[in-house]
């Protein structure tokens, strides 16, 4: 309920100056109006009170300006048509003319008082919102520094053990060292890409080129590149023969599954199985053909790419589901050798399609499952020219 | 072919430096030059045999290097960038690049490129039958052999194998052949190429799902690759 309020608030502070004045003048002269019929059964004093409200209410949620061309437009409208004699600005008594003064001055600082109130709420509400973009930023360099220092940290103790000389060192430890540089720089490459990708979607650069791509193509692609990370897991792949070509961005997509289907294989216990599906769904829509009662005419067809990998896991503790697509988020004690960004580019290169990413826990496992809308080609299931 | 003698343009020194120790280390003659500028000079006064360049210089952009050089040589270039987009990869081949490596590579890679590169320049006018082990493709005879067996392929099909083998290690890009195999007017028909790509690889392939002579390279085109 409160929060309605609030949103509602929101709404009415982002009015366009110009209706700001149109809608405090006419709140003013609406509620004038009103007193004004019921003139008979309300003391004028009573209407003082009624106007003060409506410019109060009006403070809370305009500018200063407006408010105050309505506390002082109530002024007049209170002295011309309510106190005597009515019809002029004329005060008939002092007592009048002290109340006319006192509802002047008390309006105005109404205003005033609304308006600083809601300055200082304004500038808390910022102190704390950068507050949070640091603290988010500090997370950001703390995990960036550990994912990027850790291999270079590899490569200088390496290379310095190597440059040293030292004789101690076995044909067998050098070749490790030299090994261990190999690792740390392709790692670093990896994050260095990651970055890269991540702040293409920040920029709001991405524009996916589509082109049509046969997804059979594109998965066996991307587990060829896997096929070190994903040697001891089972994988079974399930590609609906009657697959469309679909038209979009094939760098992205495979940027996706590579993504999904790298954590997959890194994230879960050895030999654990690894499930990808892949399908179509064609929502139709229909249009009833006035001609004749009984048949409906198909009126668009729309087809969506749907990918599922499902893996045998741990799965995601429920609470951090809704979190793990968020940029630098990791879970817990998990393992080195991410940014937190994985997952995300996921999303971001998903969304650039329209499409959604979703992830479920599914008994002995997480599934993530991928659904883009994309044109189609049946040209595929065609025989030979 | 080996011997060969290979010209490095790139500005970084490290890189120069790295390029020299590999291809010497394999029996190439190097030179290198830092600039776009002593490039293109060393590159008239001794014409070598294959050319790598990198994209990234500081005195011209390599694509204009790239254009220059190739109004004159007709020998191999392979480029070698840290521009990874496929706008960048399709536009330096169409610019008349033999291949495209982007930074960073590994050392094995770029020497199967370069050989490849040079083995296809020397083929160039000869030897009509490309051996890729278990499958062999004769252009005089127009005919595709797997293990000894013909493999009967439609006329398309054999248009876009023979396409693909004759520039062995080179990436094609797909507007290159759907402009060579079906016409201007095709460009942009890349779902046709994906057909006859995908029933190709089920034909010759041991694995369809895991190509080993028709590679995808992604968002930019096909190479055919005749080892193993």
């Amino acid at each position: 309920m409160c929060s309605i309020w609030l949103y509602m608030l929101q709404r009415l502070t982002k009015v366009s100056k110009p209706s700001q004045f149109l809608i405090s003048i006419a709140l003013v002269i609406l509620s004038a109006a009103g007193c004004y019929l019921m003139s008979g059964y309300v003391d004028y004093k009573v209407v003082a009170f009624i106007l003060l409200l409506t410019v109060s209410l009006i403070a809370i949620v305009f500018d200063i300006i407006p408010v105050l061309v309505a506390a002082s437009l109530s002024a007049l409208i209170w002295n011309f048509f309510f106190i005597e004699p009515k019809f002029t600005f004329h005060v008939g008594t002092a007592e009048d003319g002290f109340l006319f003064l006192m509802y002047f001055v008390i309006a105005l600082i109404n205003a005033v008082l609304t308006n600083r109130v809601r300055k200082i709420e304004k500038q808390v509400r910022e102190k704390e919102e950068k507050e949070k973009m640091v603290r988010l930023y500090n997370t950001l360099l703390n995990s960036l520094s550990h994912e990027l220092k850790t291999p270079i940290a590899t490569i200088v103790g390496a290379t310095d053990n190597l440059l040293s000389g030292s004789s101690k060192l076995s044909e067998e430890n050098k070749l490790e060292l030299v090994e261990n540089i190999s690792v740390a720089s392709l790692r670093l490459n990896q994050q260095v890409e990651n970055l890269l990708s991540m702040s293409r979607l920040e920029s709001g650069f991405i524009q996916p080129k589509k082109d049509w791509t046969d997804i059979n193509e594109l998965v066996y692609d991307v587990v060829h590149r896997l096929e070190q990370q994903l040697k001891n897991h089972p994988l079974h792949i399930n590609i609906d023969e009657k697959l469309p070509f679909y038209k979009l961005d094939y760098g992205l997509v495979e940027q996706v599954l590579y993504n999904l289907l790298y954590n997959a294989a890194i994230y879960t216990p050895e030999y654990g199985e690894i499930f990808l599906t892949a399908k179509n769904n064609t929502d139709k829509v229909y249009r009833m053909d006035t001609s004749s009662a009984e048949h409906s005419v198909l009126k668009k067809e729309s087809n969506t790419l749907v990918i599922i990998i499902e893996d045998r896991g741990p799965g995601f503790p429920l609470s951090e589901i809704e979190k793990v697509f968020d940029k630098f988020y990791r879970l817990d004690n998990t393992k080195t050798g991410g940014t937190g960004l994985g997952l995300s580019i996921v999303k971001g290169f998903t969304e650039a399609h329209n499409g959604s990413v979703t992830l479920e826990n599914v008994p002995h496992g997480a599934r993530f499952t991928i659904e883009i809308p994309a044109e189609t080609s049946y040209i595929n299931n065609l025989n030979n020219e | 072919m080996n011997n060969a003698a290979i010209l490095i343009i790139d500005d970084e020194a490290q890189i120069r430096r790295l390029l020299e120790i590999t291809l010497e280390s394999n029996s190439f003659k190097v030179e290198s030059a830092e600039t776009a500028k002593d490039g293109l000079r060393i590159a008239a006064n001794h014409p070598p045999d294959l050319i790598i360049l990198d994209l990234g210089l500081p005195d011209e952009n390599g694509h204009s290097v790239l254009k220059k050089l190739r109004e004159w040589y007709t020998k191999p270039i392979i480029i070698l960038s840290v521009q990874s987009s496929e706008e960048d990869i399709v536009k330096a081949l169409y610019n008349g690049a033999n291949d495209y490596l982007v930074k960073p590579f590994r050392t094995g890679e770029l020497l199967a490129r370069i050989r490849s590169a040079l083995r296809s320049a020397a083929n160039e006018e000869n030897n009509p039958l490309v051996d890729a082990g278990d499958l062999q493709i004769d252009l005089a005879a127009r005919t595709v052999k797997k293990k000894n067996e013909i493999v009967k392929l439609t006329a398309t099909e054999y248009k876009l194998i023979s396409l693909l083998a004759q520039h062995e290690g080179k990436v094609l890009t797909h507007q290159y052949l759907l402009r060579e195999i079906w016409g201007p007017g095709y460009i942009n028909q890349s779902q046709y190429l994906r057909v006859f790509i995908a029933q190709l690889r089920k034909k010759v392939e041991t694995d369809a799902n895991r190509p080993e002579h028709i590679l995808t390279e992604s968002g930019v085109g096909y190479r055919f690759i005749a080892k193993e």
